[in-house]
């Protein structure tokens, strides 16, 4: 359990776990401001009647949201059962 | 709603019950579209649908009656990740995700996105930064944190205010959309509209607290989903044939394109960060991601939205229901620009360009509803031009059937749902501020010796009042819905999210540098969103004051890192507060920090 973890393990356990978090901060960026800095350059595109930066924008971008939140539970909980730190 | 008979029969039939809710609300819409067609007045079809719901919320929050703390403040902890989700997102989508965006989308184009964006992407900050450590905290409210990792009652008392501050806005300008709604629907003045919303508001939260609250904005949110993607996909399907409007909006945007040249807008819908003349725009550049910055990590902030997650019954769950929260979220905020392009194809085609005389009976309706829609005939040729024709945003959704020419009923429809919308978030607001004041100020603070019973009809009470202080600002009309929510967003998250995020991840804070920091951050915001609101100050760099958040929030960072670097480093105890916060198992040491 949680109360008798080496200091050791505890540090691998926050630096895998600062890991994921700075990977998924990364990716928020990218999603949140990264792709739609290009916004005027991708509207040129047209597909299905989308300009494409005003579809990234509208809806791209939110998809990649909700993948990210549920990664982001899946991923930390693995790395809690590894380190034997996960709940029940 | 079988919580007499014990929690186990009624969380173990949740499917169910919920199931059999929709399927039930379902048809009720049925029965009166057909009631409708046989020739029943749409005041009637209007005031069926406005108390039907009102009337099942009031049930749940009596049924779910409580007298227990843990019961009060955070539902048990027993929701599970999925409804948890649910009740987030009904929770989260207001009168303004609701009511105002697609319709704000409508008047701004791809500028608007900067909405659907900042109010989206912010979960991912909620679920990796906050919410899964705040569970594991495992106390009732968001200053509690504070208290806690800060040692004291500075801290607590500093993130109370800030809590006040930026909730207290939010309800503002819900009480101002159950306005909206409940006049033009029951056609009442708005004043005492809002006072018969109220009524709504608090029959749901007062007996029941968290728990009456969660079990109602499960049910509010079915009926808020169900209400936005009717008119859409009714509207997809009869335009294109195919009943997915994110899909086929596409083909509306390329119709809206053509007819932009038609009519002569400058202003294109999908080009971004143009200006009112149609071109690139530095201002529009910066604002947009001003915006987005500031509503993500409002979201983050928002302490009716973080407690949420202290509800749920394990740290798994909580971060698995952050991915629901986001997904019941995104299901109307993808929908959402399809809305928008819809009506302003209804508009372009079959309103502007016809004779004013001749103009459906829609218009004059919505026309007496406080200035929200005016038509003049600046040429006086009795035909509408595109400049005669002014809406506001926040009519937008809620004129969009009839805009259609839909049946009565899905206008009906529309209504309950904004009503569950803003009455939703409105419940959860009041329920922040109220715990805030009754167990973070009165009882933490004044009387720790309270009774449980004393320090719960104390909650009560100052639920009761906060909402008739709130109803009564509202009443005053003191800006847009959306204008409003952004602002408490900004507030929110100028004070609260450096000390939240850096109390968990950065052992080094100290309480020195975190109170500093929530002063700053928060006193900067506040100063530039007040001078720049009342006393007309020049904006800085063109940033307009829905985004007053840009300025506090990098203070708070610099002010708190600063400060904590200069004062002595957390106790060891205070350390170990934080690695035990930082794992799911084990016990939280929180005895020897407070």
């Amino acid at each position: 359990m949680a109360d008798n973890m080496t200091p050791e393990k505890r540090e691998q356990h926050w630096a895998k776990t600062s890991n994921l978090m700075r990977t998924l901060m990364f990716l928020w960026f990218i999603f949140s401001f990264g792709v739609h800095l290009f916004a005027v350059q991708l509207n040129s595109v047209t597909i299905l009647g989308f300009p494409m930066g005003y579809y990234m924008a509208a809806q791209g971008s939110l998809i990649a949201f909700v993948v990210l939140c549920f990664w982001n539970a899946s991923a930390q909980n693995k790395i809690d059962e590894e380190f034997g730190v996960a709940e029940e | 709603m079988a919580y007499e008979v014990g929690k186990g029969g009624f969380l173990a039939n949740l499917g169910k019950i919920y199931g059999g809710y929709a399927g039930g609300f379902i048809g009720f819409t049925i029965v009166l579209a057909i009631l409708e067609q046989m020739g029943v007045s749409n005041q009637f079809i209007g005031y069926a649908f406005v108390f039907l719901t009102i009337g099942v919320y009031a049930y749940i929050g009596i049924l779910s009656r409580t007298m227990d703390v843990s019961e009060y403040y955070v539902a048990g902890r027993v929701v599970p990740a999925f409804y948890n989700g649910m009740a987030t997102g009904a929770d989260w989508m207001s009168a303004a995700s609701f009511i105002s965006m697609a319709g704000g989308l409508y008047l701004a184009g791809y500028n608007g996105l900067g909405y659907v964006l900042g109010w989206t992407g912010g979960y991912v900050l909620v679920g990796v930064l906050l919410a899964p450590y705040l569970r594991k905290f495992g106390q009732f409210t968001v200053p509690d944190f504070l208290g806690t990792r800060y040692e004291g009652n500075t801290a607590r008392a500093l993130g109370v205010v800030v809590l006040f501050c930026a909730s207290f806005t939010y309800i503002v300008s819900q009480c101002f959309g159950i306005g909206i709604i409940t006049s033009r629907f029951l056609g009442i003045p708005f004043e005492i509209a809002i006072f018969v919303g109220l009524i709504g508001i608090l029959v749901c939260s007062m007996l029941g607290g968290m728990r009456a609250v969660t079990w109602t904005q499960v049910a509010q949110y079915i009926i808020l989903i169900i209400a936005y993607l009717v008119p859409v996909i009714w509207l997809s399907t009869t335009r294109y044939g195919i009943p997915i409007p994110e899909l086929t909006y596409g083909q509306a945007l390329a119709q809206i394109a053509e007819l932009e040249k038609t009519l002569g807008v400058v202003k294109a819908h999908t080009s971004a960060f143009t200006n009112a003349q149609g071109q690139f725009s530095w201002t529009e550049f910066h604002n947009f991601w001003a915006l987005v910055l500031c509503l993500m990590v409002g979201t983050a902030s928002l302490p009716h939205i973080l407690m949420r997650y202290f509800t749920t019954p394990s740290v798994k769950q909580a971060r698995e229901s952050v991915g629901w929260s986001i997904f019941f979220i995104f299901l109307l905020y993808f929908t959402a620009p399809a809305y928008a392009a819809f009506a302003k194809l209804e508009v372009y085609q079959d309103v502007i360009g016809q004779p004013i005389a001749q103009l459906p009976i829609w218009v004059q309706n919505w026309s007496q509803v406080g200035g929200l829609l005016t038509i003049r005939d600046a040429n006086n040729d009795g035909i509408l031009q595109l400049a005669e024709f002014v809406i506001n945003q926040d009519i937008i959704v809620l004129s969009m059937p009839e805009i259609a020419g839909l049946p009565y009923v899905i206008s009906g429809l529309v209504a309950a749902g904004g009503l569950a919308a803003a009455l939703s978030t409105a419940d959860g607001l009041l329920l922040a501020i109220a715990n805030a004041l009754s167990h973070d100020v009165y009882y933490k603070m004044i009387n720790p010796q309270a009774t449980t019973a004393k320090r719960l009809i104390i909650a009560r009470a100052l639920l009761v009042i906060v909402a008739l202080i709130a109803a009564a600002v509202a009443g005053t009309r003191p800006s847009g819905i959306i204008q409003m929510v952004a602002w408490a967003f900004s507030l929110a998250a100028a004070g609260l999210f450096a000390p939240l995020v850096l109390g968990i991840w950065w052992k080094r804070t100290t309480s020195a540098g975190a109170i500093l920091g929530m002063i700053c951050g928060f006193g900067v915001t506040l100063f530039y969103l007040v001078a720049t609101r009342y006393f007309d100050m020049p904006l800085w760099f063109g940033i307009r004051n829905i985004s007053s958040a840009v300025f506090g929030l990098p203070v708070a960072f610099i002010v708190t890192w600063a400060v904590s670097l200069v004062t002595t480093p957390p106790s060891k105890e205070m350390q170990d507060f934080v690695d035990s916060i930082r794992v799911p198992s084990g016990a939280v040491k929180a005895e020897a920090a407070h």
